[in-house]
């Protein structure tokens, strides 16, 4: 017995997280409800004065609500999120969001790494998005570096495909995850399935299903392969059909729109003054997408529409996803119609190393090369914060340069980061079983969360 | 919605023909194009809290920064830079603008006020600005490490705190560039 006392408490000191963690019903404090419910949003006057007090909201003793971990590795947690629930039954009270289980300082790293190289680091945040983290990477640099507006025409459309097909390739894996979530099992593998060929493009493009270090300061690593638009187009052609398919499968099935519809719950109101962004925000009912409010690369020459929810509810944030798929298709498409011929990368020599064939020939380019990877490039001395729209919201990038190759400061805005600060807001009174369809529909991931 | 000029026109202004821009009485300057505005400690959440009622109404993104190998950075007249700086990044939805807030924190007392009160989704934030600078934000709800277990010594972002160092096994210089003792005392 004290033998597994005394194990019991080794395994408690690695894995307790002290203050971090949910406290005691009889612990409770005022301010900590009000951080939970972020600030009075949902609460009346006379129930904040009752919290203010400290004695709202105990009309349960600790011995009647249960404590429990959901997470670090509950498989709808999307990684290794873990949540603290306190339940009453089956009704969750409060919920406690606890991350960090994947931190790997890579904001520390990124002080490390020339910008030439930090496009390997921060493609490695977001993990389902990887392009949109190189892409703000590289706009936040060029910003700073003043060539923002002489990226080739080309090189700017090949980010915007890039871009779009990652958006819906990561939608496309927010229905397999929230399918499976709620049970419908083989809507896993059909979301894995289409995902799966536009990661086979990525493939042939970057070379790399993931994490392609493709968007590069100063434009891209390389030109589209032969046979490109072949394989866009046959994209293009495969989902549609598919799409109908999760239509009959999901969006008009009694059981899925029971098990979505009403659960989670948020107004625009309290969306904004949690920082929420993407498709929470819209779900919402506020059309707030940064493709077309505060428009990069050349998001205002294309034609799409931003979809809005109604009632903010999980039903809501599926069917935007659903459909900004098909709002992707649409931009692809145009794209293909538009992409310009020309280079794929600024000829700065400051900036872009030589071609392979320049460095046979010429002892100057084989110096370039050699000092673009070795020693980087120099970036003048400022602070620039560059957003886009990543399909989970908006990713930001603030650099500190202090005029040398590296980052002085890099921090990334990382939507899953502010977007998971909803779920105790969204949980406060639902069912477990509801709890895991608001955090798939919240669709964190978790390398981003933790950086 | 307010009598102030819009940020960005004031901004375009040259600041050798005429007075330094300023925006609610706090030096305003231009980063790249983007509005940046500099205030003191002391009225950093009255400034959010008017900025709120100008449009801002969104608190995308709050972090902090370690100038200490940095310290003779560009910053407006009437600013003395410090060790540490809050950097705020505003967002107004129905003017479409951004406005960035930087705050200077002195190294010997490194501590904020919160802007939880206003802006909910902050809280996150300034908990990863505690975590990695040790800036510690008063009056807020639940200061605690994020990121970082709880009884991790130093804070990672500071400039100060070595990057710490994966031995290579079986090279030469394995056991000179073992771990020293104050990094791995953090995981017993």
């Amino acid at each position: 017995m004290a033998v597994i006392d005394e194990t019991q408490a080794g395994l408690l000191h690695q894995t307790g997280e002290g203050a971090q963690e949910l406290r005691p019903r009889s612990e409770l404090t005022a301010k900590e409800l009000l951080r939970e419910v972020g600030a009075v949003l949902r609460m009346s006057e006379a129930e904040a004065a009752k919290y203010a007090a400290g004695t709202g909201d105990n009309e349960y003793h600790d011995d009647q609500t249960m404590i429990i971990n959901m997470g670090p590795q509950h498989p709808s947690t999307h990684g290794v999120l873990r949540l603290m629930l306190e339940l009453q039954g089956e009704t969750v009270l409060r919920c406690k969001p606890i991350i960090g289980y994947l931190h790997t300082g890579m904001e520390k790293t990124g002080e490390t790494l020339t910008y030439m190289q930090g496009g390997t680091n921060v493609t490695r945040m977001d993990y389902v998005s990887p392009l949109n983290n190189e892409l703000v990477f590289s706009l936040a640099v060029e910003k700073l570096l003043g060539i923002d507006g002489d990226i080739p025409e080309r090189a700017v459309w090949m980010r915007m495909l890039l871009s779009e097909l990652n958006r819906m390739s990561s939608h496309l894996l927010f229905m397999a995850t929230n399918g499976m979530d709620l049970g419908a099992v083989s809507m896993m593998l059909y979301g894995w399935r289409e995902r799966e060929e536009v990661l086979r493009f990525f493939q042939k493009v970057t070379g790399l299903r993931m994490n392609h270090n493709f968007i590069r300061p100063g434009g891209l690593a390389a030109d589209l392969p032969a046979g490109w638009r072949d394989d866009v187009l046959a994209i293009l052609d495969m989902l549609p059909p598919r799409l109908a398919e999760y239509d009959v499968l999901m969006t008009g099935q009694p059981i899925w729109r029971d098990r979505l519809q009403g659960v989670g719950v948020i107004t625009a109101q309290e969306a904004m003054a949690l920082g929420t962004t993407g498709p929470i925000l819209r779900s919402t009912g506020l059309a707030w997408d940064l493709r077309r409010d505060m428009p990069y690369l050349r998001y205002d020459e294309v034609e799409f529409d931003v979809i809005v929810g109604t009632y903010g509810d999980c039903f809501d944030r599926f069917a935007i996803r659903l459909n900004e798929i098909r709002e992707s298709m649409k931009i692809v498409r145009q794209i293909l119609d538009h992409m310009p011929s020309g280079d794929y990368r600024i000829q700065n020599k400051k900036v872009t190393p030589p071609p392979r064939a320049r460095i046979d020939e010429s002892m100057e380019a084989l110096i370039h090369h050699f000092k673009i990877f070795t020693e980087g490039f120099k970036v003048p001395e400022g602070e620039v914060y560059v957003a886009i729209e990543s399909p989970r919201g908006e990713i930001g990038c603030y650099i500190a340069s202090d005029g040398s190759s590296k980052p002085y400061r890099m921090h990334v805005r990382a939507p899953s980061f502010v977007n998971i600060q909803t779920l105790p807001h969204m949980m406060r009174n639902c069912l477990v079983a509801d709890a895991v369809a608001i955090i798939s529909s919240v669709d964190p991931v978790l390398g981003e969360v933790d950086r | 919605m307010s009598n102030t000029p819009a940020p960005e026109a004031a901004a375009d202004t040259s600041p050798s023909a005429e007075p330094a821009p300023t925006l609610h009485g706090h030096p305003l300057t231009d980063s790249f194009g983007q509005p940046v505005v500099h205030v003191a400690r002391s009225s950093y959440v009255a400034l959010i809290k008017q900025l709120a009622n100008d449009g801002y109404v969104m608190a995308i993104d709050l972090c902090g920064v370690d100038y200490l190998t940095h310290p003779g950075r560009t910053l407006p007249e009437g600013i003395a830079p410090e060790r540490f700086e809050v950097v705020v990044n505003l967002l107004d939805i129905e003017h479409r603008r951004r406005l960035r807030v930087r705050v200077q924190i002195p190294a010997d007392d490194a501590t904020c006020p919160t802007l939880f009160d206003l802006h909910p989704g902050t809280e996150a934030m300034e908990r990863e600005a505690y975590d990695m600078f040790g800036i510690s934000f008063a009056n807020h709800p639940d200061p605690t490490r994020i990121l970082m277990p709880e009884d991790w010594d130093g804070h990672p972002l500071r400039k100060d705190y070595e990057v710490g160092v994966i031995p290579v096994q079986f090279s030469a210089d394995y056991v000179q560039n073992a771990p020293r003792a104050e990094e791995t005392s953090a995981w017993q």
